[in-house]
């Protein structure tokens, strides 16, 4: 999978994977069905690529459940290396039930998190205003709940998004609740911090930054972006109000921190360099091994001026509400985004710019 | 005198008796004047009056003239006339002459008396001098006896004469003498009657001789007693002087004294600043308890008064006796006068200063200034006595210091009133609500802040003006002419004040309270109606006034009248466009609420519009009746007059068809995409939260906007049943029916509207629509 980057995204009953071959420009798409029920969130898990957790919507007697499972694609999808398919659309295969997350306590599963870097045994699931942990046991056959830990408060609270950290050893999670940021602890699954009021209006989405510990960003009904120290938690290192409507979702690069990327209600992926808050505030210091094109490699010297915050590029291409942006796991220059209308868009990072991060 | 006499009657006669002179009238009157001239200067009126009756006054023909010969004359008559007329002038002279003859006759017997008499006074003249000579030459004789005699007493007093002069000289010596024996005693007494000017006289008198002749045991001894008693009187003047109540001009008289009696000046002049010193600070604690907190402190006025009187006073007398006193101490004396008068001074400036923090928070302006302007005005003197000193300097420094506080004081002010303004208006804002009322006067409001603001403008304008006033001393000064006026009132009050205004507006937009509770959004509006005002008309104006009360003239550059409106305009702007977000925010939340908590598989089949609808709709008219009390209606795209109507059935209709009809067939969600993107290649995207306008129209479109994609997002959150879709159907046609007519182009309602009827359609597993008659139906019922 060097050249290639899957890209999972999912429609009603349906999970398409996109084969994305960077050197010849050819895009393969696969379909699996999901017979559960419509998918409202996925996510791969980190140790075994075959392995999937999707929350999804069971209508049953006019009431809708949201409802979480780990599921196994098929084999010989998950290699990644079977040239061109046929037309899949007409060959959908199935996708292999591993476990339900058990929700018959608690309904309404927002949201599914694995643990970054782990084993692929752990999961977090949020649930209304539950936060539970999950044990993956018997190669993922069978899930226990470790430990959880519930929201008390006025009103309804319902957790909409979570991450989990990938520093301190992934013992840390955060979850937004409405307009609420909050850290867990997944240890004693208790509170570590709280930001209130982190934006004017519900709290979408929000990303750890990869490299740079306690960094956070976080995105919202407000159109703002807004970045956080979570060590100082009243007010934002950084807020970003490029978007004219809600922004769903916000992403650090995996590799290059300063790249962010937001998706919003106003039909516009926006890619911003947030270069003084990032882990190289004065650009790149040391070659990254990982670049293996030749031209990659351009031995002109560049002045190194200390870069600016500033938006690289406003994507156009969606023609309605964008609600999933999210970076390719293998190239860290290739980022797509989905919108309300089934468009997939895949970009690239501008070239100079990506010569100027790595020169 | 015959000559006299023979020409006296001939002026008389007329010109016309000559014959040799018929001349016009006018020479006649010119003679006439030069006779009288020539009366004047003494000659005879005939020599004046033959003159000019002939052009030549040498002519030998004239019968008068000086130069008459008669031979020509005789010549000219016997050639120029004819013998009758030769007869007649022979018989005319013949009886002239003998007139003439007659004449002189009488005039001899008429004087021969007076001929004798003369010459009888000239005899008897002759003889008397004779008598004269002999009486000369005897008092000659006896003089030279009287001369022959007094040289010979002379000579005999001559010895007598010089003894006498020496006794003369010995007695002025004695006299003297006895003066210096004396001395010690008359001292003792005139110290004893205090008449110490008197005793420092006579020792000045006796003190060279003294020094003189101090061999000489006697007058040394004078000498000594003198010393004795001067240490005694230099003793008594020096109490004297140290008592020191008896004020300054005494105390200078005592030094003066002193001076005189050739004690060391260093040290009275140090004795001296020291007694001044302990005056003035006497002074200095008499303003410090003034000052106190304890008693009723007197208003400024008084105290700078007291000031003025009390300690500058003192200092100028002090000055100025020093002056008189130590002149010949030189450049040295000067220094330590002005080093005196420095360290008082600033103590004296530290005292007024604490007095003038004090009026600081006070209003009056012109007590203020009055007294800053007699506070400047006495130093002047002391000033000018003490140039070195940089009293006057200090002063002025002092009231530039006020003067700059004093602008700053205003600011605050004015600040002060800008937020009682904004406080008020949230009263009132929040008044009428409880007493359930609808619409407080927004543009009663706006005017009342606006006009309000303006008069404090102008108070504070008015009081600032009083520290340029001609009459104020310190008026002229370079820092009041010129910084004071463009970077203190216009730069920092004006500019300030306009630029504070703009702050606090644009603080608004970004309190933490982005829910809209903190500020009233009509708040927001009027403020911004405020700024687009001042950036209209106010600003210039304000400017404009300032400019002319306050004459700028220097060189400092200051703010454009533009630059100042820009940022007016910005604030207007960005207070619009957070109105805009507020409001729309209300309806959003209120759209949302309705969407999520409501069972939308379960719902019955529509048989109303939902309540919350209505409420959108109702808050959106009672925001258009605010908006449009403060903006203008604004242009909106032209419509025909039955839109609602006709974009009814376009919505329903022919969209509904295209769009929901591949829904009914899941197996092909391409198609459903597919036209959907082509929809939209047609339709302008839409900008959800873009800049305001400054209208109505613009305001409501915005917020329009805002809900309807709040709702749009909302919607395809959730899943529907049939009911469900349908009774997002109906509240999108009301939504439809009512909104239009706020926006400037229906057609983005329309879009928007039906964009949220097509994601339901997706949303629901069992689209089956409501007919277009019967949504119409439950909407005109509703």
């Amino acid at each position: 999978m060097e050249d290639d980057a899957p890209v999972i995204y999912g429609l009603e009953f349906q999970i398409h994977i996109i084969d994305f071959d960077d050197e010849n420009n050819i895009i393969n798409k696969n379909v699996l069905l999901h017979q559960a029920g419509e998918i409202w969130h996925i996510s791969a898990s980190p140790a075994d690529r075959g392995v999937l957790a999707t929350c999804y919507n069971r209508t049953s007697d006019s009431k809708v459940l949201t409802c979480a499972a780990v599921w196994r694609m098929p084999k010989e999808l998950e290699s990644g290396s079977h040239e061109s398919p046929d037309d899949s659309s007409s060959t959908a295969q199935t996708l292999e039930l591993l476990c339900h997350l058990d929700n018959t306590a608690h309904s309404n599963m927002a949201c599914v998190v694995w643990e970054p870097m782990g084993d692929g045994k752990k999961i977090i699931s949020l649930a209304d205003n539950h936060i539970l942990l999950w044990d993956l046991q018997e190669s993922s056959s069978q899930a226990v709940l470790a430990s959880s830990a519930s929201l008390e408060g006025k009103g309804q609270l319902k957790f909409t998004s979570g991450r989990w950290s990938p520093h301190h050893n992934c013992t840390q999670v955060a979850t937004a609740n409405d307009t609420t940021l909050r850290g867990w602890d997944t240890r004693s699954m208790s509170q570590i911090y709280c930001i209130e009021s982190a934006h004017g209006q519900l709290v979408r989405d929000l990303d750890f930054n990869p490299n740079k510990q306690y960094y956070l960003a976080s995105c919202g009904d407000d159109c703002k972006v807004k970045f956080w120290d979570t060590r100082n938690v009243t007010e934002p290192v950084k807020t970003l109000e490029e978007h004219s409507h809600w922004v769903w979702n916000v992403r650090y690069n995996h590799s290059h921190d300063q790249l962010v990327l937001t998706g919003s209600s106003d039909s516009r992926v926006i890619l911003s360099n947030m270069v003084s808050i990032s882990s190289e505030p004065f650009g790149h210091l040391v070659d990254d091994d990982d670049i293996s094109d030749q031209e990659d490699h351009r031995s002109e010297e560049k002045s190194k001026e200390p870069l600016q915050d500033n938006v690289i590029a406003t994507y156009e291409e969606h023609e309605d509400s964008v609600y999933a942006v999210d970076w390719s796991s293998a190239d860290p220059w290739l980022f797509a985004s989905l919108s309300y209308d089934g468009r997939l868009v895949i970009n690239r990072v501008p070239r100079a710019l990506k010569y100027h991060i790595l020169l | 005198m015959a000559a006299a006499a023979a020409a006296g009657p001939s002026p008389g006669s007329g010109p016309g008796d000559f014959p040799e002179g018929p001349e016009g009238e006018a020479p006649e009157r010119r003679r006439k004047a030069h006779g009288m001239l020539k009366l004047y200067y003494g000659l005879s009126e005939g020599e004046a009056a033959g003159r000019p009756a002939g052009p030549d006054p040498l002519d030998p023909t004239d019968l008068n003239g000086a130069h008459f010969d008669p031979e020509v004359y005789l010549d000219k008559l016997r050639r120029e006339c004819p013998l009758a007329q030769l007869m007649d002038s022979e018989t005319d002279m013949v009886r002239q002459i003998r007139a003439l003859d007659s004449d002189m006759q009488t005039l001899v017997y008429e004087n021969y008396n007076k001929f004798i008499s003369a010459t009888d006074t000239i005899r008897k003249m002759k003889n008397d001098f004779r008598k004269m000579e002999d009486e000369m030459d005897r008092l000659a004789t006896n003089m030279a006896v009287i001369t022959d005699f007094s040289a010979r007493i002379s000579a005999t007093l001559q010895d007598r004469h010089e003894r006498i002069t020496k006794l003369a000289g010995v007695h002025a010596l004695l006299r003297k003498l006895q003066f210096l024996f004396e001395l010690p005693s008359r001292l003792t007494k005139c110290v004893e009657l205090g008449a110490y000017g008197q005793a420092v006289r006579y020792q000045g008198r006796a003190q060279a001789v003294l020094q003189q002749y101090q061999h000489l045991p006697s007058f040394r001894a004078i000498q000594d007693d003198c010393q004795v008693i001067t240490a005694r009187l230099a003793q008594q003047l020096r109490q004297r002087f140290r008592e020191g109540g008896s004020g300054a001009p005494e105390q200078a008289e005592c030094v003066e004294l002193l001076l005189a009696l050739g004690e060391p000046a260093e040290e009275l002049c140090e004795e001296f600043l020291a007694h001044a010193r302990g005056r003035l600070e006497e002074e200095l604690r008499s303003l410090e308890a003034e000052l106190g907190p304890s008693p009723p402190a007197p208003d400024v006025l008084e105290f700078t008064d007291h000031g003025g009187s009390g300690f500058v006073g003192g200092l100028c007398q002090v000055a100025a006796a020093y002056q008189e006193l130590f002149a010949a101490q030189g450049p040295a004396g000067a220094e330590r006068l002005a080093a005196f008068a420095r360290e008082l001074g600033s103590r004296y400036f530290a005292l007024v200063e604490r007095r003038l923090a004090q009026e600081q928070g006070g209003g009056d302006n012109s007590l203020l200034v009055r007294a800053l302007d007699r506070f400047h005005r006495r130093l002047r003197a002391p000033g000018a006595l003490l140039a070195a000193a940089g009293l006057a300097e200090a002063a002025t420094e002092i009231v530039e210091r006020v003067a700059r506080e004093r602008l700053g004081h205003h600011l605050q002010g004015l600040r002060a009133a800008f937020l009682g303004c904004l406080t008020d208006v949230r009263q009132a804002l929040a008044a009428p609500r409880v007493a359930g009322k609808e619409g407080p006067g927004l543009a009663e409001l706006l005017a009342n802040v606006a006009s309000s603001i303006l008069s404090h403008i102008k108070a504070s304008l008015a009081a600032v003006h009083l520290f340029t006033a001609k009459e104020v001393s310190f008026s002229n000064k370079p820092y009041f002419r010129g910084e004071f006026c463009s970077q203190g009132v216009r730069e920092g009050l004006i500019v300030g004040f306009i630029r504070s205004m703009c702050q606090t507006a644009q603080s608004f937009c970004d309190s933490p309270g982005e829910k809209g509770g903190a500020t009233p959004p009509a708040l927001l509006l009027l403020l911004s109606r405020l700024c687009l005002d001042y950036e209209t008309a106010t600003i210039s104006y304000i400017l404009t006034l300032t400019d002319e009360q306050f004459l700028v003239q220097d060189q400092f550059p200051v703010t454009p009248v533009s630059t100042l409106c820009a940022e007016a305009r910005e604030t207007a702007r960005r207070l619009l466009t957070h109105y805009v977000k507020v409001q729309g925010l209300v309806i959003s939340q209120m759209l949302r609420k309705s969407v999520e908590t409501r069972d939308w598989l379960s719902t019955l089949e529509p048989r109303n519009v939902r309540a919350v609808m209505k409420r959108v709709v109702e808050d959106t008219t009672a925001i258009d009746v605010q908006v449009g009390l403060l903006y203008e209606e604004g242009v909106r795209k032209a419509q025909s007059s039955d839109s609602s109507k006709r974009t009814f059935s376009v919505y329903s209709s022919s969209r509904q068809q295209g769009r929901y009809a591949p829904s009914y067939t899941p197996s092909a969600p391409m198609d459903t995409n597919l036209l959907s993107n082509i929809q939209k290649l047609f339709s302008e995207r839409i900008d959800v939260f873009s800049p305001v306008e400054f209208n109505k129209v613009s305001v409501l479109t915005g917020i329009i906007k805002i809900s309807l994609k709040t709702l749009l997002e909302c919607v395809r959150l959730r899943t529907f049943g049939r009911f469900g879709l349908q009774q997002v159907q109906v509240d999108c046609h009301f939504l439809q029916l009512y909104l239009w007519r706020f926006v400037a182009d229906e057609e983005l309602v329309h879009l928007l509207l039906d964009e949220v009827v097509a994601s339901a359609a997706l949303r629901c597993p069992d689209p089956v629509p409501m007919e277009p008659s019967v949504v119409e139906v439950i909407c005109e019922r509703g």
